[in-house]
């Protein structure tokens, strides 16, 4: 019976790819993921449940964010619009479930790329937007100013369902102290539980912890301790088996870099058309057909970095100048000392 | 045939849609893990977890498998909604029958309670109880001595431990003391059915229950200890306490805000009981000498009983399946530790919601059909 159904839906399937071929790119064809989103008329785009610097709505329910604006790199990319983005707040346990099961299409709420996600889960990470580690935070007045100063009975607040649980417990049990995990679904209890005093550390990713460090009650009473205790690649994640709308993403994160790289800034975008560099006319689409790979028009790379500027612009516009990190550290174009360091746009 | 044609015919259909239906669903979700590369099966329960949880009652750390950690969020689920039935259901009753009383304070103070309590959402009160409280609550090195031993600090409710020597000679003298309870009970019985005399039971069981206890001590060898909890100092202005036992304050919140919750309902079940019962069966008894506490517990109580029960199993369940709201104030239970990090660390999604649900429905369905059998016992006894 079911095979009748498969054989049925192939057929469905194939009169409706002779229909759509002469009106739909070869590239869009091949990306259901594509098609949806143009047919919707925006991106659908997971982020988090309010991370200020990495995705943060304000009170009219504008979202800013360096993992924000990879979402609105996508739209304009593909929508020629950077607004034309529905963001759904989702917490630590409910991501991946919300990608793999099409509810979004791209999940952009700052998640470290390690093996078993990227293999087991059906999900591809497409690249890295934010270079992290592990840290921990404490109250000034404990005196505490190293990891090394941790002692047996410390509690430790964190969330569930992320890498911090399990670098927690490889921390602590490698320098053999007894710890008590206080793990939380939604990071604004874990800030409230830990600012009440429950726990003597909050531990998770050391952007997370600038981050949330400006939601305390008394910000100057809390540090950051030096120590990093894992490697966190944080970025963009879409689900496997669309290899053209993976590319789209890549590349439009990749672009932003790039374009920061060649100096190209969304105010002077317009005038680099005529520069005398093949690399930066490829990137504002005066020269090669880049955007043809990916069934989008050449313009796509130009209106990403009008719209939402370049890597650059948006750090220092959602993490530098908000005070969460002003130093870029390991952040910073390979040019510049940091790792930043993307394939060329050719 | 065919009257019985047409019996069948109807059944029939509604049972190839149902398995159409669920077979539609498997086949669909079999093929869409097949496209993204997601697979299927039940083996990842005996990895090692790498996880910790904060509390639990039997030994675990992230050395030990998923399904450890399961029945650590198991035990832990059983544990609040023991602990939370229990206390609904005597404040329930104290609730309820205070609504009744003649008594205008006592009344109105029940009916404020109820509906206090019963009308702000479950979510919103586990919120209160738990940030409310904490921010209330001093800080270890703060915190003043309750009757010397407990200390109630925002990291938990450190009680002191027992350290029991012949602890088993103890257990054994409870034991005598229950099987010598029951059997002067049937005694008492039959001797009032035969003669009419009645025997202080109650007071005799009091008396039992203190006294083979105590003779265990005193020529048992049973001795019993404290270990009371010591303030250690972490770090110039952190504090833990050692030794006893610790509470987690998300225990306590959550247990505390299923109880108050819980107990308004309960609270109504018991009023609606016992009005059901005829003014005329409390009047009777009354006219033949009973003493009103006699009428509560020999008239009136037997009856609404039979009224009570079955709207209160329905709020035992309740309370069990509202213990998963726990994930929000971090109470390591089914859902946060196997449906939460379990789940993140795995990515079982199926697997891991199958089993939890069929978790709940095993515990809901425990607890009716205990509820059904003693509601069954109680119930009129036609002859």
């Amino acid at each position: 019976m079911f095979k009748y159904i498969k054989q049925l839906t192939s057929l469905v399937a194939m009169v409706a790819v002779l229909f759509t071929f002469t009106t739909e790119s070869m590239a869009a064809k091949k990306s259901k993921t594509l098609k949806n989103t143009q047919k919707k008329g925006f991106v659908r785009c997971g982020v988090s449940q309010g991370l200020p610097g990495f995705s943060n709505a304000d009170a009219a329910g504008n979202w800013t964010g360096v993992d924000v604006d990879v979402c609105r790199a996508v739209a304009a990319a593909v929508l020629g619009d950077a607004n034309k983005v529905k963001f759904t707040p989702l917490s630590a346990k409910e991501r991946f479930t919300a990608l793999t099961s099409g509810e979004i299409d791209i999940l952009s709420r700052n998640t470290t790329w390690t093996l078993s996600r990227d293999a087991d889960i059906g999900l591809t990470f497409v690249g890295v937007n934010f270079y992290d580690g592990q840290g921990f935070m404490v109250r000034k007045s404990s005196g505490i100013t190293s990891t090394s100063q941790f002692k047996d009975g410390i509690s430790a607040c964190t969330n569930i369902g992320t890498t911090t649980e399990l670098n927690m417990r490889d921390f602590f049990n490698s320098k053999g102290i007894k710890y008590e995990p206080v793990a939380f679904e939604k990071a604004d209890e874990v800030v409230a539980a830990y600012d009440a005093g429950r726990c003597d550390t909050y531990t998770t990713d050391k952007s997370g912890l600038a981050a949330q460090r400006t939601k305390m009650k008394n910000p100057d009473e809390h540090i950051v301790l030096p120590e990093t205790i894992s490697k966190e690649p944080l970025g963009p994640v879409v689900r496997q088996g669309d290899a053209v709308w993976e590319d789209i993403v890549r590349w439009s994160l990749n672009t932003m870099i790039e374009a920061e790289e060649y100096g190209i800034t969304s105010a002077n975008a317009d005038m680099m058309k005529t520069s005398d560099n093949p690399a930066i006319k490829r990137l504002v689409g005066a020269e090669g057909e880049l955007g043809a790979a990916f069934g989008l028009d050449n313009d796509w790379s130009l209106r990403i970095i009008k719209q939402v500027g370049n890597y650059g612009e948006s750090y220092k516009r959602n993490i530098a100048d908000t005070g969460i990190l002003p130093d870029r550290g390991p952040n910073q174009l390979w040019t510049k000392g940091g790792i930043l360091y993307v394939p060329p746009a050719r | 045939m065919n009257f019985r044609l047409k019996d069948i015919i109807p059944q029939l259909i509604t049972v190839i849609a149902v398995v159409l239906i669920f077979g539609f669903f498997t086949y669909n979700a079999q093929i869409n893990m097949e496209n993204r590369g997601i697979d299927f099966g039940y083996g990842f329960l005996s990895q090692e977890s790498s996880f910790d949880v904060q509390f639990s009652l039997i030994e675990y750390d992230g050395s030990h498998s998923y399904f450890r950690a399961y029945l650590v969020g198991l035990l832990n689920t059983i544990l609040v909604s023991v602990i939370g039935i229990i206390i609904a259901t005597i404040l329930g009753v104290i609730v309820g029958v205070a609504r009744l009383s003649p008594n205008y304070l006592i009344n109105k103070f029940a009916a404020f309670y109820v509906e206090f309590f019963r009308n702000i959402p479950l979510l919103l009160q586990i919120f209160f109880w738990y940030f409310a409280a904490l921010r209330a609550l001093p800080l270890p090195q703060d915190a003043e001595a309750i009757l010397g031993v407990f200390f109630l600090t925002i990291k938990g409710l450190y009680v002191p431990a027992f350290i029991w020597q012949n602890f088993n000679i103890f257990f054994y003298s409870i034991v005598a003391a229950v099987i010598a309870i029951i059997v002067i009970r049937i005694h008492a019985k039959k001797v009032q059915e035969s003669q009419g005399k009645q025997i202080p039971v109650f007071l005799i069981s009091i008396g039992l229950i203190f006294i083979l206890p105590l003779l265990s001590f005193l020529i048992g060898g049973v001795s019993l200890s404290f270990e009371v909890p010591i303030l250690k100092q972490l770090a110039t202005t952190s504090f833990i306490y050692e030794g006893g036992v610790s509470l987690p304050p998300e225990l306590i919140a959550l247990t505390l805000s299923l109880s108050l919750y819980t107990a308004t309902f309960i609270a109504e079940c018991v009023r609606a009981g016992i009005q059901g019962v005829g003014k005329g069966q409390k009047e009777a008894a009354a006219s033949i000498g009973l003493t009103p506490n006699q009428v509560l517990k020999l008239v009136i109580m037997p009856q609404a009983l039979r009224i009570i029960i079955p709207p209160t199993t329905n709020q035992y369940l309740n309370l069990t399946k509202n213990s998963s709201l726990a994930a929000a104030i971090a109470y390591p239970d089914l859902v946060l530790v196997f449906a939460g990090t379990a789940l993140m660390q795995t990515g079982k999604a199926i697997e891991i919601v199958s089993i939890t649900m069929f978790t709940y429905l095993t515990l809901s369905i425990s607890i009716s059909i205990l509820m059904n059998w003693y509601n069954k016992k109680i119930a009129i006894q036609e002859k």
